[in-house]
């Protein structure tokens, strides 16, 4: 037998794959927006190996820096093309805890595919979808089997981490691995954060986010659900009186925005958040199997043009209503949701009523029976280069619905900050941290949705291990 | 879990409990409330503290079975445990230097009714409380309020099996026309509430309601439980639950309160058929 040649330069040199980008499985529209089961059914294994041997290979790889928490993308594609799956697990979890979860919900059209080399001429690697097949592979395996991320020496310092979400999490995961004991404290019953409560079954099943926080715990993480911070303990408390040396605040930006038109407190009038929380984690789709009610409408329209509006429409036409508009004042090149969402709602029946915007809602009763709304025009660009909406003079028209839906944004929740005076605040309400996620006050850190705003899970993920490392830093400063 | 350490029936369908949750019974003052989830499959539902012990850990409250999670509450008993306890929740009352003040407690009010009382007793004001119920079957706390420093405890019924026979609003009125009140509260059901505050209008004396809108989180994160006071949408459960009593829209809350009601009546009879089988 010839000698084993291992060294990589030495490899016969491989030559990728031309083919045309690996299309996604999906369920037929007119099947899926009947029921609350997963969209996108993910790659085979073949297809998988299929779109990872699209990959280049590059010898400086751009689609790293592309993404926000710089996970080794080549390599672990290399593991897929490979074959070994485990160990490709093994380099993605090196820096993010939670792969199954991102590779469903990144814009990865915006960040590592948008930078992968053979976007320039073709289409990129399907890099997310590629991250979600190894996410799940690990999840498919025993629990003894799956990769756990190793866990430091203890370090004797504990920290608490206020919120579950992508923020709270990540640091969670990156302060076990440098030793520190960790304890998540979630206000609500279930972990997860708009992972959970926010982020509709259909694009991201709970069982996956459960699976992926079950991961966390298995590497010591504990989590308390039920606790308020601000309401159960404030900050200052956790520090003096439950013993903890640091606390990171991941609680994001729960508060929901409405329009401020007459009407809005009408029956049948939802903020987003508590649509989709009614749905999602109280389950009101399979009521009353599980006891938590929501008004299912005939006829639906929801204002907004983001994520969280296709979310909330799509929910809506899976519950049952005939017909859901999407009211959005300026026109779908300007909607700020991802481009696979809005085509997904389109291909579900949305009929999306653009440069349209709400001016009253009606109703008789008590109950919504429809939206005095108003045509737009785009004007000049501004200094930010958005056109302004304006409304057209006279063009008002009724919209027959008998929801609404708000998806306009949300603020910071003051809850903690109310009673934590000495925490500095920025002018929006936001905490106030610095790059690192250090806030002014002593030993408390920050990050995700609660400093920047509403933005991305990877973002608050990102926010999550940056802080984690501070507050690593700040831990051994203390100890001398 | 949050385990019933006692239970007493009070009346035929109003149920006291006491539950272990030290951290939350360490937090909780008068007015304030907490979310509790009977089970996994569960809603949240928002309720008052009756009472509490800092030093045993535990807190009180009492409902009425009236929908299909009271239904499920009142069949639990000691031993058995609560699968979520949240809070406290929500700004406590301010019972502060208040004066003169009258306190309405009308039906299950009368446990939220029973501790701000006691506070605002405590902390040096005089304070009359106004007890009232349908019946005397639905009148409780009556010997927990005589133990109070009061001013005086005035108890009437609709149909005068207990104490006086009137509305909470006739010596509500009364004690308005004789100057003797700087302040007044009442907790109680909306329709009652709007009464004893167009009684207080009529005199210029201030009335403080607690106010009971459908909740979900019940920390900020919905707007399920809006209400329009003076004309401005505010957050029940991190705004209130205490509000100007003349400044809000009861109409609107009446309305609201009534969204789900018959998808409730539909849960609560699938319960109730399910369990008188079991019984
Ligand atoms: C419907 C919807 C769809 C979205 N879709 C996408 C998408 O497809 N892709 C994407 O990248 N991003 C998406 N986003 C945005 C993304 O989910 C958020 O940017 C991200 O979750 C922020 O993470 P976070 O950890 O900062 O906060 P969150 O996820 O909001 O988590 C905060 C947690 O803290 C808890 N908490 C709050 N206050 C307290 C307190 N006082 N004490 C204890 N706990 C507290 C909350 O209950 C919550 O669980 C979506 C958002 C929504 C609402
Ligand atoms: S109950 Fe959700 S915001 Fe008040």
């Amino acid at each position: 037998m010839p000698p084993v040649d291992d060294t990589p330069a030495e490899k016969p040199r491989r030559r990728p794959s031309r083919a045309p980008r690996t299309p996604m499985p999906e369920r037929d529209a007119s099947e899926r927006a009947r029921d609350f089961a997963e969209v996108s059914l993910g790659y085979s294994e073949e297809q998988a190996v299929a779109e990872a041997n699209r990959c280049l290979q590059c010898k400086n790889p751009t689609c790293i820096e592309g993404c926000p928490v710089n996970i080794d993308i080549k390599s672990f594609i290399a593991r897929i093309i490979d074959g070994e799956y485990a160990a490709g697990v093994a380099v993605l979890k090196q820096r993010n805890a939670l792969p199954a979860a991102c590779g469903r919900v990144c814009p990865q059209e915006e960040q590592c595919e948008a930078s992968c080399v053979l976007a320039r001429t073709k289409e990129p690697v399907a890099i997310g979808r590629l991250e979600r097949w190894l996410g799940d592979f690990d999840l498919a395996c025993d629990l003894e089997h799956r990769c756990v991320p190793e866990v430091g020496e203890p370090s004797g310092a504990s920290v608490a981490v206020v919120g579950s979400g992508p923020s709270g999490l990540a640091c969670a995961g990156e302060l076990r691995r440098r030793g520190h004991a960790v304890t998540v404290f979630e206000s609500l019953h279930a972990p997860g954060g708009v992972l959970t409560y926010g982020i509709p079954e259909f694009r991201l099943p709970k069982s996956i986010v459960q699976a992926e926080i079950e991961m966390l715990r298995v590497m010591g993480v504990e989590v308390v659900t039920d606790v308020v911070v601000g309401a159960t303990y404030t900050l200052d408390e956790l520090l003096a009186e439950e013993g903890f040396d640091a606390v990171f605040i991941g609680s994001g930006a729960g508060l929901p925005l409405f329009l401020g038109i007459p009407g809005e407190n009408l029956n049948g009038v939802y903020s987003a958040n508590e649509f989709l929380t009614r749905v999602n984690l109280m389950k009101a789709y399979e009521f009353p199997a599980y006891d938590t009610p929501v008004w299912r409408g005939r006829k639906v329209a929801v204002v907004g043009g983001g994520n969280v509006a296709m979310d909330a429409a799509r929910t809506a036409k899976r519950l049952g209503a005939e017909e859901v508009f999407l009211v959005y004042r300026r026109s779908e090149e300007e909607m700020p949701a991802r481009r696979e969402e809005v085509h997904h709602a389109q291909q579900e029946g949305i009929e999306f009523k653009m440069l349209c915007s709400p001016l009253e809602i009606l109703g008789h009763d008590g109950f919504v029976t429809g939206m005095l709304a108003t045509r737009m025009e785009l004007g000049e660009a501004d200094a930010s280069g958005r056109r302004a909406p304006m409304c057209v003079v006279g063009s008002e028209f009724v919209i027959d619905c008998d929801t609404v839906i708000v998806a306009l944004g949300t603020k910071a929740n003051p809850l903690i900050a109310k009673t934590a005076p000495d925490l500095a605040l920025t002018r929006r309400g936001y905490i106030a941290a610095n790059d690192h996620g250090a806030t002014n006050k002593p030993g408390v850190f920050a990050g995700g949705d609660i400093v920047t705003g509403s933005a991305t899970v990877i973002l608050a993920m990102g926010a999550g291990k940056k802080a984690a490392s501070a507050i690593d830093r700040w831990l051994a400063e203390r100890r001398g | 879990m949050f385990p019933i350490i006692r239970q007493r029936q009070l009346s035929e369908s109003v149920f006291e409990m006491d539950v272990e949750a030290p951290a939350v019974a360490r937090k909780a003052k008068a007015g304030q409330f907490f979310m509790l989830r009977v089970d996994e499959h569960g809603e949240r539902i928002p309720l008052t503290f009756s009472d509490w012990s800092p030093s045993d850990g535990w807190i009180r409250f009492i409902f009425m079975r009236v929908g299909k999670t009271t239904h499920q509450l009142s069949h639990l008993v000691v031993g058995d445990s609560l699968t979520d306890v949240v809070g406290p929740l929500g700004v406590p009352t301010h019972v502060e230097g208040v004066g003169r003040v009258a306190v309405v407690g009308g039906g299950v009010g009368a446990a939220v009714a029973y501790p701000v009382a006691r506070a605002m007793a405590e902390a040096g004001s005089d304070v009359t409380v106004i007890l009232g119920a349908r019946n005397r079957e639905l009148l409780i706390l009556e010997d927990e309020f005589r133990a109070l420093p009061l001013k005086e405890l005035v108890v009437v019924t609709d149909d005068g099996s207990a104490g006086r026979r009137a509305l909470v609003t006739e010596p509500l009125k009364e004690l308005c026309e004789a100057s003797a009140l700087d302040h007044s509260m009442a907790i109680g059901p909306a329709i009652m509430m709007k009464f004893c505050a167009a009684t207080a209008r009529e005199f210029g004396v201030p009335i403080t309601v607690s106010l009971n809108p459908i909740m979900v989180d019940g920390t900020g994160m919905c707007g399920a439980c809006r209400v329009s006071v003076a004309g401005e949408t505010k957050f029940g459960c991190v705004d209130g639950p205490d509000f100007d009593g003349h400044a809000v829209d009861f109409e609107e809350l009446m309305s609201r309160q009534r969204v789900y009601s018959d998808l409730e009546r539909e849960a609560d009879a699938d319960f109730s058929r399910e369990c008188s089988c079991h019984r």
